[in-house]
């Protein structure tokens, strides 16, 4: 199904659906998205059953500050929708979408590890990427790179700038 | 019997110890150990860590565990121009750089609203089709390896050799080629490369032929590999496992056919689909599609007898160098360095400007995703209007595919999660990125 057309038939349900370079974009409040991602999956002419990826943005300036990325894809029809949903700064809590799709598992970690959004109810919500005792969440737009030292399990090397010779 | 049949026979067998060892004691034995598979096990394919809970040589609980590989690709694209983004996503999944690099200049080309030309586009699906080839082959060879096919561990690695001299001549580089990039592709065929590929699709056929000979009917890789790490199509498509595996449970996914880009639906292949779900099965479809990859190259290389551009022509997006292969990689070529440095102040400025600076890409967000040897490689790319990306997520098919093995190995023998993670072809450069 071309992209319009998809946006055509959830426009009823979803008001807030735009198209750009043939992707649909659906924007949903963090209070609906189950209910968002079950209508669909289960509506047969989209049937969006596959989670492709779980992923965030973040943009420490404006309101919202998270937006949480969602990347659909339907198996039946070959066509793809993005859901994606608002977090503010403050308050980085997300329903975990793991009952639906037991995929979401280690891409909400991720996003967890990565940007400090909290994924409520998940199974299992421990740092994936970096080591479990890591201070931070590196993709946040405010944690420069490079320039900040090493941790790792209690060994600490300082940054490339501080470091001294033997 | 055929190697289903002696899947199903084993599979009854497995049940005798435990029978025995209950009549002998009249008790089930209560007691598990929990051991660490890896980071640093030569059969977990670099730094994959499996904590397993084992009861005798069974495996009741898995958890596989990542992140020993992280080298920050993605938040390091945030500081570098969009070109240099090629040269950090190609190192994601090391055994399939041309895909990563076409699955992003392929995102950073539709937020730009442009298309490579012709040329370059067939360019890229010979270079990625080699590079399916050359990837199988190291999941044949180390694969084989983990069960005690050493022999054929020789040849695999013999057969990519060939393949990577190609990639080297063509790119300069081995492996982490930044060949491909947004706009087309970096330079033309040296003179010698169509004659090399053809020389390899010439022998290459002969050689699976052999691959297959060894391996079809060697009872231990059919008494390894047959009915071992079973995953339906249902639970693979819960845990969003795509690539081989998802074809080995019956579902015909793959991208080039479903999504196709870079002109596939021009090509004629199959995909070839099993319904065993198990390990063999896996194998005969990679083995497959090693021979459909060489009739795409076969027919990429006829079309490329006509010549072509292989850049873009826009001076705004496309890379102003004209490069070449020498001796020592690859370098300026000479003519341009003379232009810019002797002839034209306009020309230099302009190389400056654009080597130093590059593109500025128009707001906005895309998704492509392309069929790696592993399944669906995605990038999530998102432009903020500058002249580097605000945001690079990388898909790998790898880590998502990692998440089944829990549902593969337990309450199998621990023997078998050798060969389930072999079958996953899991590259951990790609899952830690």
């Amino acid at each position: 199904m071309k992209a319009a057309e998809i946006a055509g038939r959830i426009r009823d349900h979803f008001p807030d659906v735009y198209v750009a370079r043939d992707e649909v974009t659906v924007l949903v409040d963090r209070a609906e998205l189950i209910d968002a991602l079950i209508r669909l999956r289960d509506q047969p002419d989209l049937s969006f059953g596959f989670l492709s990826s779980v992923t965030a943005t973040d943009h420490p300036d404006k309101d919202p500050r998270f937006w949480v990325v969602y990347e659909l894809r339907s198996v039946e029809h070959a066509h793809r929708l993005r859901v994606k949903v608002g977090l503010p700064g403050g308050d980085p809590h997300m329903p975990s979408v793991t009952p639906l799709f037991p995929t979401a598992d280690w891409h909400e970690r991720e996003t967890w590890d990565l940007f400090g959004v909290v994924f409520d109810d998940h199974p299992d919500l421990d740092r994936i990427l970096l080591p479990d005792d890591w201070e931070g969440h590196p993709l946040r737009k405010d944690e420069e790179l490079g320039g900040v030292g090493t941790q790792y399990h209690g060994a600490f090397i300082p940054p490339v700038d501080e470091r001294t010779m033997p | 019997m055929t190697g289903h049949e002696m899947g199903a026979a084993r599979d009854e067998l497995r049940d005798v110890p435990q029978k025995i060892r209950d009549r002998v004691t009249g008790e089930v034995r209560r007691e598990t150990m929990i051991i660490n598979m890896g980071p640093q096990h030569p059969s977990t394919h670099g730094v994959l860590r499996l904590l397993l809970e084992l009861d005798g040589e069974t495996v009741i609980r898995c958890k596989p565990i990542v992140g020993y590989l992280h080298t920050g690709i993605e938040k390091n694209t945030e500081y570098r121009t969009w070109v240099q983004g090629v040269a950090y996503v190609t190192r994601a999944d090391y055994l399939s750089p041309f895909f990563n690099e076409l699955a992003y200049c392929l995102s950073v080309e539709r937020l730009l609203g442009i298309e490579a030309p012709p040329r370059a586009q067939i360019l890229r699906v010979m270079l990625c089709e080699l590079n399916r080839i050359a990837s199988h082959l190291v999941w044949l060879a180390t694969g084989s390896l983990e069960l005690g096919a050493v022999s054929m561990m020789l040849y695999g690695f013999r057969e990519r050799e060939v393949i990577l001299d190609i990639f080297e001549a063509v790119t300069g580089l081995r492996m982490n080629h930044s060949y491909i990039r947004p706009g087309g592709v970096i330079m033309d065929l040296p003179p010698d490369g169509p004659r090399m590929i053809a020389k390899l699709l010439d022998t290459m056929p002969a050689r699976i032929d052999d691959y297959e000979r060894i391996l079809n009917d060697n009872p231990i890789w059919l008494e390894r590999n047959v009915g071992v790490g079973k995953l339906s199509a249902e639970d693979a498509l819960a845990f969003g496992v795509t690539g081989p595996i998802l074809r080995s449970a019956g579902i015909p996914i793959d991208l080039r056919k479903d999504e196709p880009y870079s002109g596939y639906e021009t090509y004629d292949f199959d995909v070839p689909v099993r319904t065993e779900a198990d390990a063999y099965s896996r194998y005969v479809i990679r083995i497959e599609e090693m021979r459909e990859s060489l009739r795409i190259v076969e027919q990429a290389l006829e079309r490329l007898a006509e010549p072509g551009p292989v850049m873009v022509e826009d001076p705004k997006v496309g890379w102003p160098a004209k490069l070449s292969v020498g001796p020592d990689g690859i370098g300026n070529d000479e003519a341009y360095l003379r232009h810019i440095m002797e002839e034209s102040m306009e020309a230099l400025i302009h190389h400056f400007k654009m080597v130093t600076q590059g593109v500025r890409v128009p707001e906005g967000e895309v998704y492509t995703a392309v069929e790696s040897p592993r399944g669906e490689l995605g990038m999530y790319v998102v432009s903020a209007n500058e002249y580097r990306p605000y945001r690079v997520k990388i898909r790998d098919p790898s880590f998502v595919n990692l998440q089944a093995v829990p549902t593969m190995v337990e309450g199998g023998l621990i023997a078998d999660a050798i060969a389930v993670i072999a079958s996953l072809d899991p590259v951990m450069g790609g899952v830690d990125r």
